[in-house]
């Protein structure tokens, strides 16, 4: 069963730090038409992890400023496609191209928010640290002065309302906060596109709405687009724009309508799911777990 | 307490001119405090203490059978250091897998060590000196070759500075940055080894942690800068190997009790400090307080 959390309207809130004033406005959202330039294509991919195929056959193309939440069974490999898009998986078969051309790794094209891990408490890192290592952490040679990228930091910082700790050791920053400072540290580059790995999990209702408006925002504002990874599903689906579903080597693209219905994950995780829509919110109830992914793979919905 | 134990740990009779004579060990070993306070500044980033202790203890089998064979006893333990290292990083490419492969590694190493030394048929304070630290036995050619090593480890510590850093902090965004995440791994613990194998012939192999490992660890309780880290860290290094050979001088006892005592207590200091300042917040953080 997946984890409902109340659907915030959207309103102004103000953060747990009482830092920052989320709103959002009613920006004109850039519709997934045939003349938004492709910031990603996928065609006929498949990806295998030795024996097994985790999806084949996909064709996905994410336009500019396009929201594509990426749903799922653990397994599925939501966390390998963004893994392949990143250059660090090849695929198997089929194309990937980011805008126009093949995967590598360290493209200033693409922003990253991994999977959270624990920080410990005395991690030498402060969040301006953290956001500075997207800078210039990949630079050879000893780390020299300049005002240049301190000042970008700050400005990172402001725009994902992080400032206020910009100081604090990041082991001593709550998951809200750490979340932002991560988002901070993807869009050093002003990327077209954003990974975004479970940026909600163990966040609580109130902050996983505050980080999918942060990065609502940049989307709207900037037309960065987002490939957002997520096993929240409220909190992401009344602003996707489309849903990539994986589950058991099949996988289904669409508008959140289209996809979260009885019918169609029923037939992607071949058993009986209930998809129970209330108020706007979604339940989906008796998929399968634990989940037997099909070998034989590949089978388009 | 009679006074016979005072004198051996502190005697100043004579002190000039003993301080002249170990000159050269002062120099070393304040070089030494530079890579034990930068090294140690990764070491604690990437976890690994423990690994320092088990290189430290094959680099020392090999100081023991360079000593039997009666080659360069530099040379005998950076050829353990190097090994221990390699071994360590074929072994132990995952955390978990890496603690236990030290684990193994560690008592052979002291155990060969302990047989070379047992064979070995020369003066005793040799032997003492290896797992405890000496002054004596820094010469002018292994004050050269300590120098030289340090060098090394310095330059390719200034060069691979922040992928390593990166790398070591956040290895998921790093290796999307593209920084060479796993090639680095191999490197920094073949550097870690020279350093000890540095390290180990001023405090000795069982001592080396004191300046590889205890620097970084005080100033991580002071500062999450990470300019301030690796300066506070040389600092603290500095002073307690360069101060432990001024007290011990005097002394009759080998360096390292001096040595780790000194780091130990800016270890304790620097906690002290931490306590106070993480009971106060951290860093100020607004809504703040307008100046009035």
């Amino acid at each position: 069963m997946t984890r409902v959390s109340p659907r915030e309207a959207p309103r102004a809130f103000r953060g747990a730090d009482g830092a920052s004033v989320i709103e959002r406005t009613n920006v004109e959202v850039p519709e997934a038409a045939s003349g938004t330039p492709v910031v990603l294509s996928l065609t006929d991919a498949e990806l295998r992890r030795g024996e097994r195929v985790l999806w084949s056959g996909l064709d996905l193309e994410l336009r500019r400023g396009e929201f594509v939440a990426v749903l799922g069974p653990n397994g599925s490999g939501k966390t390998s496609l963004l893994h392949a898009v990143l250059g660090r998986l090849p695929l198997s078969a089929g194309s990937l191209l980011i805008d126009g051309r093949p995967p590598r790794r360290g493209s200033r094209l693409i922003g990253y928010i991994p999977q959270r891990r624990a920080v410990a408490p005395h991690v030498p890192l402060r969040a301006r640290d953290l956001v500075r290592l997207g800078v210039d952490g990949h630079r050879w040679g000893p780390p020299l002065g300049g005002r240049g990228p301190r000042r970008r930091i700050d400005e990172l910082l402001t725009e994902v309302g992080a400032h206020a700790y910009a100081d604090v050791p990041l082991g001593l920053l709550s998951g809200g906060e750490q979340q932002r400072v991560r988002i901070a540290q993807a869009l050093v580059t002003d990327p077209a596109i954003l990974l975004c790995d479970e940026p909600l999990l163990s966040l609580d209702p109130h902050h996983q709405n505050a980080i999918v408006d942060l990065l609502d925002r940049r989307r709207r504002a900037h037309g960065t687009a987002v490939l957002f990874v997520t096993h929240e599903l409220n909190p992401v689906l009344p602003l996707a724009d489309r849903v990539l579903y994986l589950a058991g080597g099949r996988f289904r693209v669409g508008t959140p309508d289209e996809v979260m219905t009885s019918a169609v994950l029923s037939e992607l995780y071949g058993g009986r799911v209930e998809v129970i829509r209330a108020d706007g919110r979604y339940l989906v109830a008796g998929a399968p777990v634990p989940y037997h992914p099909d070998p034989a793979g590949g089978v388009r919905s | 307490m009679s006074g016979g134990i005072w004198d051996q740990i502190f005697n100043y009779d004579d002190y000039g001119q003993v301080l002249a004579l170990v000159a050269n060990s002062i120099v070393a070993a304040a070089v030494l405090g530079v890579v034990g306070g930068l090294i140690s500044t990764f070491v604690l980033m990437r976890d690994l203490a423990f690994a320092v202790h088990g290189i430290a203890e094959l680099s020392f089998a090999g100081a023991a059978a360079a000593l039997l064979l009666g080659v360069n006893v530099v040379a005998g333990s950076l050829a353990g250091s190097v090994l221990a290292a390699a071994v360590i990083g074929v072994l132990g490419v995952r955390a978990r897998d890496r603690n236990s492969a030290i684990g193994v590694l560690m008592p052979f190493g002291l155990g060969l060590g302990v047989l070379f030394l047992s064979l070995y048929k020369g003066r005793a304070a040799n032997k003492f000196g290896l797992l405890t630290g000496q002054i004596v036995a820094v010469d002018t050619p292994q004050t050269a070759w300590l120098i030289g090593v340090s060098v090394v480890v310095l330059l390719v510590l200034a060069v691979v500075w922040r992928p390593l850093t990166f790398a070591s902090l956040d290895p998921d965004v790093a290796a999307a940055r593209g920084v060479p995440v796993r090639a680095l791994s191999p490197v920094f613990t073949l550097v870690l080894g020279l350093a000890v194998a540095t390290t180990i012939q001023i405090v000795g192999a069982l001592l080396v942690l004191a300046l590889v490992v205890t620097p970084a660890a005080a100033a991580t309780r002071v500062t999450a800068s990470p300019r301030l880290i690796p300066l506070l860290s040389v600092v603290f290094a500095v002073v307690s190997v360069v101060g432990g050979i001024l007290i011990a001088v005097g002394g009759g006892i080998p360096i390292s009790p001096y040595v780790t005592t000194i780091a130990f207590v800016i270890y304790l200091a620097c906690r002290a400090v931490g306590a106070v300042r993480a009971r106060n917040g951290w860093a100020r953080r607004p809504p703040a307080v307008v100046a009035g």
